[in-house]
């Protein structure tokens, strides 16, 4: 069912992976094979799985109350549902920016961008001061906040907010970053900025987007997923899905006789 | 024929109704504030007359003896909700904590419930447990005993007013910093507890509002004293409500009028917590509005 491209290593992998809510299935058996410092959409019609999903690669599916996991999630080799793997250790690998930006609203933008390694017992001022420095760098944030980085995470606006989401994310030095809609709450300027910062990225990072936007796969994606209903419908280098896409159902979503 | 839809202006019976009721919602203002203001007023009048800086520092004489004091009291209730606070702050903000953040778990539904029944419990009856659990085991009326009664009208409220100022912070919040790879319990304590902490803060003053204003659990646990407690645990200790209680229901002329001065110091002191309160809770608007 799904076209792999076995060309680079694979840095995380889902085999036969299921989720479900209470008795509802959710996912019902997803494999995928996400090559190292590239960049992958993952699309499909609302409630087709794609946030279970990706939920699922950083175990913060589990957290929700009635929530279910089987299948295995393996990164550089480990599944990292065998018990004796530490979750908390998990997450701090593979990173997280959310659909709606959420800083920490107590918090300033320094300590914000920062409070991945704080909270986890860094205390080394300048450590810390680099760290927040290179991610907003990275998030490209650091030239409009450099001199305002004690003020409130929420006094920026909606795309730089998201953006410092990515630096806090990016501080902890993750080797996968997993991105939930991040531009779906934003307007086309900070969209803009955001997919730079996110096509920046891949050099470093392995990172997988969730995307409602088509033309947004399109543009910065390496691969492609299509899932329908809990599936995996295909999967292959972003051109040949949009271009060429071999399953029926992949074509009616790209052509839009269904969303 | 239909009245026509096209006329701007409003019609007469709907600005009268409009008058109608705006004056009647301001009557039932005015009808709920009178008694409070009715109750202010006769405290200033009554126990005015009687406040004075020996009035405070004095300790308690005979009636009709001059230069009487209610420090001891006023020590004592201190000291009391000092030492209920000690005891319902760690309780009552871990039992909330444990109502909002394991809120699917069938105990905290459960215990939820008992605590919410014990918010409205009477307060005599916990004043009579204590009384039963403490000063009848120990043989002696206590500040300890009276705290531990006091604690208990404390910690319901505390934990219920945690569970819904942390239940008001985001789950995506906490999904954040769990995504972080932080733990729960410190994403329980630094972020959500970080993010709710003004309510948290609000209910505890509150609570200790409550507290200083109880005369019930007080009388059977720590009764009275006529001069300042040297052990917490062996000793009764005076209070301002209980002092209000025994001076009021008295006889004696100038007794009573003490009795009114303590009442006015009793409501200075619940004003000065509410409007703590409020200096709380408008300091985390103005942060908020920063944004």
């Amino acid at each position: 069912m799904s076209d792999q491209d076995l060309s680079s290593a694979a840095k995380i992998e889902t085999k036969g992976l299921k989720a479900r809510f209470g008795k509802l299935e959710v996912l019902k058996g997803i494999n995928l094979r996400f090559p190292e410092n590239s960049v992958t959409a993952i699309m499909g019609p609302s409630g087709c799985g794609k946030t279970t999903f990706i939920r699922c690669l950083n175990r913060i599916h589990e957290l929700t109350p009635g929530a279910k996991v089987e299948g295995e999630v393996i990164l550089d080799g480990i599944n990292i549902y065998s018990p004796n793997v530490d979750p908390v250790a998990i997450r701090r690998r593979i990173g997280m920016v959310f659909q709606k930006p959420n800083p920490f609203p107590t918090m300033s933008i320094y300590d914000n961008a920062v409070a991945g390694l704080k909270l986890n017992g860094i205390r080394n001022r300048k450590k810390l001061e680099e760290l927040a420095e290179r991610s907003l760098r990275m998030a490209f944030l650091w030239d409009e906040v450099k001199d305002d980085l004690k003020k409130p995470g929420t006094a920026l606006s909606g795309g730089q907010q998201q953006r410092l989401c990515i630096a806090r994310a990016l501080a902890v030095e993750p080797e996968v970053i997993l991105m939930d809609e991040p531009c779906s709450a934003l307007d086309p300027v900070a969209t803009a900025k955001v997919e730079e910062s996110i096509v920046a990225l891949k050099e470093n990072f392995t990172i997988i987007i969730v995307t409602h936007n088509m033309q947004q796969a399109a543009r910065i994606s390496d691969f492609t997923a299509f899932m329908y209903l809990g599936q995996l419908i295909e999967f292959g280098k972003t051109s040949e899905v949009f271009e060429n896409p071999k399953n029926e159902l992949t074509e009616k979503y790209i052509t839009g006789k269904f969303g | 024929m239909k009245k026509s839809n096209t006329s701007t202006s409003i019609s007469l019976w709907r600005r009268f109704t409009n008058r109608l009721m705006t004056i009647l919602i301001v009557l039932a203002i005015i009808l709920a504030i009178t008694p409070l203001i009715f109750i202010l007023v006769e405290v200033l009048i009554q126990g005015g007359s009687v406040i004075s800086l020996a009035f405070l520092t004095h300790l308690p004489e005979p009636p009709n003896v001059a230069g009487a004091g209610i420090a001891p009291a006023l020590v004592g209730s201190f000291t009391m909700v000092g030492l209920a606070a000690l005891f319902s702050i760690p309780i009552g903000v871990g039992a909330g904590i444990f109502f909002s953040e394991w809120s699917s778990s069938k105990l905290a539904s459960l215990s939820g419930f008992m605590n919410d029944v014990l918010t409205g419990f009477p307060s005599m009856v916990i004043g009579l447990f204590v009384f039963i659990i403490i000063v009848l085991t120990t043989k002696e009326q206590s500040a300890f005993a009276g705290g531990v009664a006091l604690s208990f009208i404390m910690i319901p409220i505390i934990a219920r007013t945690t569970s819904e100022s942390l239940k008001l912070v985001p789950t995506t919040l906490r999904e954040a910093s769990m995504a972080l790879g932080i733990p729960r319990w410190k994403t329980i304590f630094r972020v959500v507890i970080g993010t709710g902490k003004t309510g948290l803060l609000t209910g505890i003053v509150l609570a200790v509002a409550r507290a200083t204003g109880e005369t019930a659990p007080l009388l059977l646990t720590a009764a009275t004293n006529t001069h300042y407690i040297t052990s917490l645990f062996a000793q009764p200790t005076a209070s301002l409500t209980v002092l209000i209680y025994n001076y009021g229901t008295s006889s004696f002329a100038s007794w009573q009028a003490q009795a009114w001065g303590a009442a006015l110091v009793l409501i200075v002191i619940m004003l000065a917590l509410n409007l703590f309160v409020k200096f709380i809770m408008g300091r985390s608007l103005t942060e908020a509005r920063m944004e």
